[in-house]
């Protein structure tokens, strides 16, 4: 007789996810330049040759390496104050992994809350919550975020928590739409039979399965954070200098960006590569987690 | 469809009040007060800052003080500006028509190049025409435009000298603002002159358009890396359904099937991204017009934010904010239209 008690057994969640995300090439190429930066950012003062703020009086605006007039001293060349282009740009790593984490924590947190509130809410204040985000929404996420640092003072930390109240009606709406979807399906229905509370349903039950949309969101608006902050940086609403925030030190070289390229090209660059990464991965977390999209 | 105009006309009411109370009160009730800012670090004596806060009406209670600015925005007077000592709502709609020059270059080369870029994509799905736009896409969804603007600068302004670095024309030309769009007033204006052999153009015309050219760029990039990735996503959607198979089994050549059946079914999302853009759109202004100097209400909002011009900073927020939302309404509208499925839900 044939066994007939052999059970396949379901792969680990973290594994069927791993099995997808790998499928996208780029996704893991993203994924490792990320865990790069995050090397970078978690050991900076290690990696950083000098100290970001040191200015060597000798060596303004001194060329990187390979051109003419430059040195191996200062690899990617010194800025207007005579401060090294490479050090800056490593500390900088730490300004960029820090507001996307705490943008990110923090929209998330407001954001799943009040779209669970909203979700399981009566239908006034459902609609109320919807109609705040609506107005939120209808102004252009910079200029918003640019006014509320213009009135609390620029600093990084205001910087970060414009973008965070800015970005986070996107999860509201997210979280909402997942629960609605979720809310009359019949194992929500037996947990509440069974006798669960509010928050039990709202937390345990509801949540874990509303989970993949957010995440990838979660992803985008930590490239949309670094962006964005760095967009204030640049107009001087931001990190202030000498912080080597990459924005802010594009703000200081713009003057001159005709004379010395370097000083203009690697911030950016930076930037960019950063940013590109984390969208990489955002592609291929979508890929990996959403079943619409799954290939079967 | 009455009905559905009439319920999204509810929605508007509401967010109009939020948009308004938003506005009002950014200056009254987060911390800093407005006129101490404005004094700097000399300070004022007391009398001078009494008189100031009564001039706008801080001594008044909120609840008085929001009415006065309703009634206000309802009559079209949004207060003056501190600095020019002009209307908000005459100097807004002065230099909306920059802003909605180059918002309207930038979104019509975002669809031009956009649309093409997603169709091919969709069509090699998987080859190298797709991985390659799809990846110059992405880089292009990920720039940080204000860099990349300054690299348009270095490369086209300061290593070829071919445009200028900012403004909207050079300072040579004089002509009537008719239309208050550079490319249409300096073309009324004549004293255009251009020659292919040796390429050479003159005049108002060609000098406002080498203005033109880099913002343009600079401003399109993100939505034309947004319109190519739904281009192409919603192309595969629709490549994928029945009826396109059976065009196929009928021998229709794939140009028609690609281009007439399928093209417009994709379009229906493409569209709606596109109207959702002018966001982005108004946002990326801000950098640009920033960048190149050019006269717009990015800028201006900007500049004003610097200077604490208060007034204009609360106007120009409500105006921006009602603009989008006219618009998403617009397109919400419009939506319903053409998809009778969306007006019934």
């Amino acid at each position: 007789m044939v066994e007939t008690t052999q059970s396949v057994e379901r792969p680990g969640r973290l594994k069927e996810f791993w099995y997808y995300f790998r499928e996208n090439r780029g996704a893991v190429i993203g994924l490792y330049v990320f865990l790069g930066v995050f090397f970078v950012a978690v050991f900076a003062p290690w990696l950083a040759p000098y100290d970001p703020t040191e200015q060597f009086r000798e060596h303004f605006l001194q060329p990187p390496a390979w051109q003419e007039g430059g040195s191996w001293d200062f690899v990617l060349g010194t800025d207007a104050l005579g401060r090294d282009l490479a050090s800056r740009l490593i500390h900088g790593a730490r300004f960029s992994f820090f507001v996307g984490v705490v943008v990110v924590v923090i929209s998330t947190t407001g954001g799943i809350s009040i779209g669970l509130l909203a979700g399981f809410a009566p239908k006034w204040l459902d609609t109320i919550i919807m109609r705040l985000m609506d107005v939120i929404l209808a102004f252009p996420s910079l200029l918003l975020a640019l006014v509320l640092v213009a009135v609390l003072g620029p600093s990084l930390m205001n910087a970060v928590i414009a973008i965070a109240i800015v970005l986070q009606p996107h999860y509201v709406r997210l979280t909402r739409a997942a629960v609605i979807s979720e809310r009359h399906k019949d194992y929500v229905t037996s947990a509440k039979v069974a006798g669960a509370g509010r928050f039990r349903m709202m937390f345990v039950t509801v949540l874990p399965n509303c989970l993949a949309p957010i995440i990838v969101q979660a992803a985008l608006s930590f490239s949309n954070a670094i962006l964005d902050v760095a967009a204030l940086g640049f107009l001087g609403m931001g990190a202030q200098p000498p912080m080597p925030e990459w924005g802010t030190m594009l703000a200081e070289a713009r003057e001159f960006i005709l004379r010395a390229w370097w000083v203009v090209t690697f911030p950016g660059l930076a930037i960019l590569i950063t940013v590109l990464a984390i969208n990489l991965m955002g592609d291929g977390l979508r890929d990996a987690l959403d079943p619409k999209l799954k290939r079967s | 469809m009455l009905n559905f105009l009439l319920s999204r006309l509810m929605t508007f009411i509401p967010t109009f009040i939020g948009v308004t109370l938003i506005s009002f009160s950014f200056i009254r009730v987060l911390p800093g007060d407005p006129i101490i800012v404005m004094a700097g670090e000399r300070g004022m004596s007391d009398e001078r800052y009494a008189e100031l806060r009564a001039q706008f009406g801080f001594d008044q209670p909120l609840v008085s003080q929001y009415w006065d600015y309703m009634t206000g925005v309802l009559q079209g007077d949004l207060g003056t500006s501190f600095v020019t000592k002009k209307p908000v709502f005459d100097e807004f709609f002065a230099l909306f028509p920059a802003t909605l020059e180059l918002s309207l270059c930038a979104i019509t080369l975002a669809i031009l190049l956009g649309i093409p870029a997603g169709v091919i994509a969709a069509i090699n799905r998987g080859k190298f025409f797709d991985r390659a736009l799809m990846s110059s896409a992405l880089v292009g969804y990920s720039m940080p435009i204000f860099w990349w603007a300054l690299l348009m600068i270095i490369f086209f302004s300061g290593w070829l000298q071919w445009t200028p670095v900012s403004g909207r024309i050079s300072l040579m030309y004089f002509f009537d603002d008719v239309t208050g769009f550079m490319l249409i007033d300096s073309l009324l204006a004549g004293g255009n002159s251009i020659s292919l052999f040796p390429f050479e153009a003159d005049g108002p015309f060609f000098s406002a358009l080498s203005h033109l050219v880099l913002p343009t760029i600079v401003l399109a990039t993100i939505p034309l890396a947004v319109i190519a990735r739904q281009t192409r996503s919603a192309m595969l959607e629709v490549l994928g359904e029945d009826y396109i198979r059976t065009a196929r089994a009928k021998g229709l050549p794939p140009s028609r099937i690609t281009y007439v059946h399928a093209l417009r079914n994709a379009m229906i999302p493409v569209i709606t991204v596109i109207g959702l853009l002018v966001g982005t759109l108004l946002a990326g202004a801000i950098l640009t017009e920033t960048i190149f100097s050019w006269p717009g209400i990015g800028k201006w909002m900007v500049d004003s934010i610097y200077r604490r011009d208060y007034p204009v900073v609360q106007g120009g927020l409500m105006l921006i904010a009602v603009m989008v939302m006219v618009v998403n309404l617009t397109v919400d509208v419009l939506y319903g239209l053409i998809n009778p499925k969306i007006r019934k839900s």
